[in-house]
This record gives C-alpha cells, sequence and structure tokens, in this order.
C-alpha cells in the first residue's frame, strides 16, 4: 500500500468544531478500486471525515491527499478538487426545483462546460444504467426515497470522479428501499470505484468491503479486513459496540 | 394612469436592486465585511425613515441643489425616493427566502464543484424567490398604494384627482372611486400570484396538499 498509488491519503487529520474535538488525527490510505467502510457509533466522526475530504469543512491540522496531490493545501482550486469527488449524502440532498435531469446536468453544463445536449446524452446513460431512465422529467418530491438516493448517486457520478463518498445513504431510508440503493453501490464497486463508505448496514460492510476501518471519538480506533473486524476485533471498543449493533438486530 | 406607470417602472427597479442588495449582504468572509456593512446600513436607514418624508426629501430637496443632469420632474424623483425605499423592504425579504433553503442545499451544489455564485444563482435564489412570493406581493401592493404619496409632489395621479373632485364639490364619492380603482388592480394580481404558486408546487409535489 505505497502513497504512490494510493486514491486518498489522509496524514493526521484534526478537525474541531469550537471546543469540540471531532477528528483526533485521523490517519487512512485508501487505494485505488478499493472499497473501505467506516463503521462507527453517531457522533464518532464518520460524517466530519468526508466532509473533510471533499472539503465542505476545512481541516484545523494535518493534510488529505487525493491521487497524489495535496487538496488541503492553501491556493488549490476547492472546485477543480471537488469535481474529482463524489459525495453522496444520508438526506440525499436533491435539488427540489429541478427535474432529475436537471439535477443530473447541472455539474456536467455548469462546472465541466458540457452542451445541454452532450450533458443530457450522458445523463440518459447513467440513468438507464442505474433502472432510471423513465424518471428523467420527474421533480425528486415525486420520486420515493430509494429513488432519490439513486438520483441523488448519479448525480455524483456525472463529473466521472475517480473517488466517491457515501454518507450513510440508506439511513433515511425505509427498510424494503434499502436493498435497491445497496445494489447499485455494490454495481460500482464491482465496476473498480474506489468508495468510502460511511454505514450502519453491518451484513453490507461484511459484503461489500475490502477493509472496515472503527471510529470512536474521533479516533480510527482498529481497521482490517472484515472477517476479522466483525468475529474477532481486537480493541474492547469494537466488541462492545458491535455487541450493541446484534442486541440491536442490525447485524 | 399615471400611478400604473410608475409603479411598473419602480417595481422592476426594485426586484433587481433589493436582489443584489440581499446578495452583496450573504457574501461570506472578512472580505467583504465593509460591502456587508454598508448593505446592512442602507437597510436600516431607508426602512427607518417614513416614506413621505423620502418623498418630501427627493422631491422638493433634490432640485434645490440645482444639480446638473438631474431631473426636476416630481414623478420622476417621487418615484425614485420609492424605489429607495422599498428597496430595502424587499432586499429583506429576500434575504429570508435565502436563509430560509437549507445549507446541505449549498453543500450540495458545492460538492459538485459549483462554485459559489454558480450556487447562488442556480440552487439557492430560485428556490429563495419562489417561497417569497406571497410576500413580495405584499410589498408591492403597498407599493402601489404608496404611488399615492407621489401627489403631494404635484403631479396628478388618482388620489389628486379625488382630491380636486371632492375639494371643489365637497362631494367624496371620488375618494371612494379612487379607492375602489386601487383594489381593483390589486386584487388580479394577488389571484395570479396564488394561480402561478399552485402550478408550481403541482408540478414539484407528489399528490394534493396535505
Amino acid at each position: 500500500m505505497s502513497t504512490a498509488t494510493a486514491a486518498l491519503v489522509c496524514t493526521d487529520v484534526h478537525k474541531s468544531f469550537g471546543k469540540l474535538e471531532v477528528l483526533k488525527g485521523i490517519d487512512l490510505s485508501v487505494d485505488e478500486h478499493e472499497v473501505i467502510c467506516l463503521i462507527g457509533a453517531s457522533g464518532s466522526g464518520k460524517s466530519t471525515l468526508l466532509r473533510c475530504i471533499n472539503l465542505l469543512e476545512p481541516i484545523n491540522r494535518g493534510s488529505i491527499r487525493v491521487a497524489g496531490e495535496e487538496i488541503t493545501a492553501p491556493g488549490v482550486n476547492v472546485n477543480q478538487v471537488r469535481r474529482g469527488i463524489g459525495i453522496v449524502f444520508q438526506a440525499f440532498n436533491l435539488f427540489p426545483h429541478m427535474s432529475v435531469m436537471g439535477n443530473v446536468t447541472l455539474a456536467p453544463r455548469k462546472v465541466m462546460g458540457l452542451s445541454r445536449s452532450q450533458a443530457e446524452a450522458e445523463a440518459v446513460e447513467l440513468l438507464d444504467r442505474f433502472g432510471l431512465a423513465d424518471k428523467r422529467d420527474e421533480y425528486p418530491d415525486r420520486l420515493s426515497g430509494g429513488q432519490q438516493q439513486r438520483v441523488a448517486i448519479v448525480r455524483a457520478l456525472a463529473t466521472h470522479p475517480q473517488l466517491m463518498l457515501l454518507d450513510e445513504v440508506t439511513s433515511a431510508l425505509d427498510p424494503e428501499l434499502v436493498a435497491e440503493v445497496l445494489n447499485v453501490i455494490r454495481e460500482l464497486a464491482e465496476g473498480g470505484m474506489t468508495m468510502l463508505i460511511a454505514t450502519h448496514e453491518m451484513g453490507f460492510a461484511r459484503d461489500i468491503a475490502r477493509r472496515v476501518c472503527f471510529l470512536d471519538e474521533g479516533v480510527l480506533l482498529e481497521q482490517g479486513p472484515p472477517e476479522q473486524i466483525f468475529s474477532s476485533p481486537r480493541e474492547e471498543r469494537t466488541q462492545q459496540f458491535l455487541q450493541r449493533i446484534i442486541e440491536a438486530g442490525r447485524m | 394612469m399615471l400611478n400604473i406607470k410608475i409603479f411598473l417602472v419602480a417595481e422592476v427597479l426594485i426586484l433587481i436592486l433589493a436582489l443584489v442588495l440581499a446578495v452583496l449582504r450573504q457574501l461570506p468572509g472578512p472580505v467583504f465585511f465593509p460591502i456587508r456593512l454598508l448593505a446592512i446600513g442602507y437597510t436600516d436607514l431607508f426602512r427607518g425613515i417614513p416614506t413621505i418624508l423620502l418623498v418630501y426629501l427627493f422631491g422638493f430637496g433634490i432640485p434645490t441643489l440645482q444639480l446638473a443632469h438631474v431631473t426636476n420632474n416630481p414623478v420622476y424623483l417621487g418615484a425614485a425616493a420609492l424605489v429607495v425605499v422599498y428597496t430595502a423592504y424587499v432586499s429583506e425579504v429576500y434575504r429570508a427566502g435565502i436563509e430560509s433553503v437549507h445549507p446541505s442545499q449549498e453543500a450540495a451544489a458545492r460538492s459538485l464543484g459549483l462554485t459559489r455564485g454558480q450556487t447562488m444563482r442556480t440552487v439557492i435564489l430560485p428556490q429563495a424567490v419562489r417561497r417569497v412570493i406571497p410576500p413580495l406581493l405584499n410589498d408591492f401592493i403597498g407599493l402601489q398604494k404608496d404611488t399615492a404619496l407621489i401627489s403631494v409632489l404635484g403631479p396628478v395621479e388618482a388620489q389628486q384627482r379625488a382630491t380636486l373632485g371632492a375639494s371643489s364639490e365637497f362631494n367624496y364619492t371620488p375618494y371612494v372611486v379612487a379607492a375602489f380603482f386601487f383594489v381593483l388592480i390589486t386584487v388580479p394580481q394577488a389571484r395570479l400570484t396564488d394561480l402561478l404558486i399552485e402550478r408550481d408546487r403541482k408540478r414539484q409535489m407528489a399528490g394534493g396538499r396535505v
């Protein structure tokens, strides 16, 4: 796992909101085509880490490198960096005043400078691939949660990112809608997309991740292959967390 | 129909100027602090002054300055006073709309690589403006009625005409007629706005209203 080929390298990343220290020195390296799941209790820093990587939150200390380039260095063009990193949010965050087509083509047209017809042709292809071709003219509020989240994934893919960040993308969905979104993610993983996934779906994490990282109070406490983390976690905090998950019937 | 002309021109100017003012007030970071301060100062000042006072100041004050290239036409000056006052009010309406759009919308747009300006134009403002259409209409009805204030400067508009009629014949029916005309103009606008909002809602929302 040398840094030269790594898609993402976080080094000693610190982030505080006022007095509250949310990330206390995160070191994490993600290889190209690798799928990593971040697990941990709410408030452990999973979402904040993803938001920092997308530069939605400035970090206080440390550095983040994407494809070898330090994106947290001063003077970096943040808009350029964000084009290469797709992020999908728990609450979808689709633009309610735009149709599905409008949502998906916004960035290609405004950021990448594609013409409307070019952008729409690409969007149709993506929507088709994820079974949303017939929804192109619908508005987000008329879609189910699962469909909205799939549109959000397509929107993030439209700028051809090399890295996808998924922030608890199934947490706001009804149980019967979770599968359709997880299938999309699975397909992306099979296609070789590098992904960093914050999730509470332990079964899914075990299934899809090459590596699982357990975050606890802003510290990356333990990481390893899913078999090891889920069956024989070394740290006591990890054991406690997984025990609670099992008790809650989410495993 | 002097009122309507004044109103139409003033309304367009106010819509644009107030939007600019509201956006200036939202500019982030210490660099734009002076601009934010100016925008806040403008709003505080011109919302605080009674409209009729500013109409007097513009209509009678500016001509006494004898400025070159500045009109002495009381209609223009009165209308300018209304634009100045209503820009302050309307910018606050816009600001409320802008702030009502959830920050996650901005995060989503920025995460796609859109600049701050692109995000404002394509994501924040379209949603903000839709939400404030009813209060905007409120202010514009106020504006239409306040065009009557320009009568103090001399030009003949509806209110003035009514006063002339009333004082010459001791008959106050002209006031009633003038009032009737004002209502006659505003009600169709209100219904049209309702219609537009309803159409927009139907397009975006699933099913009916809850």
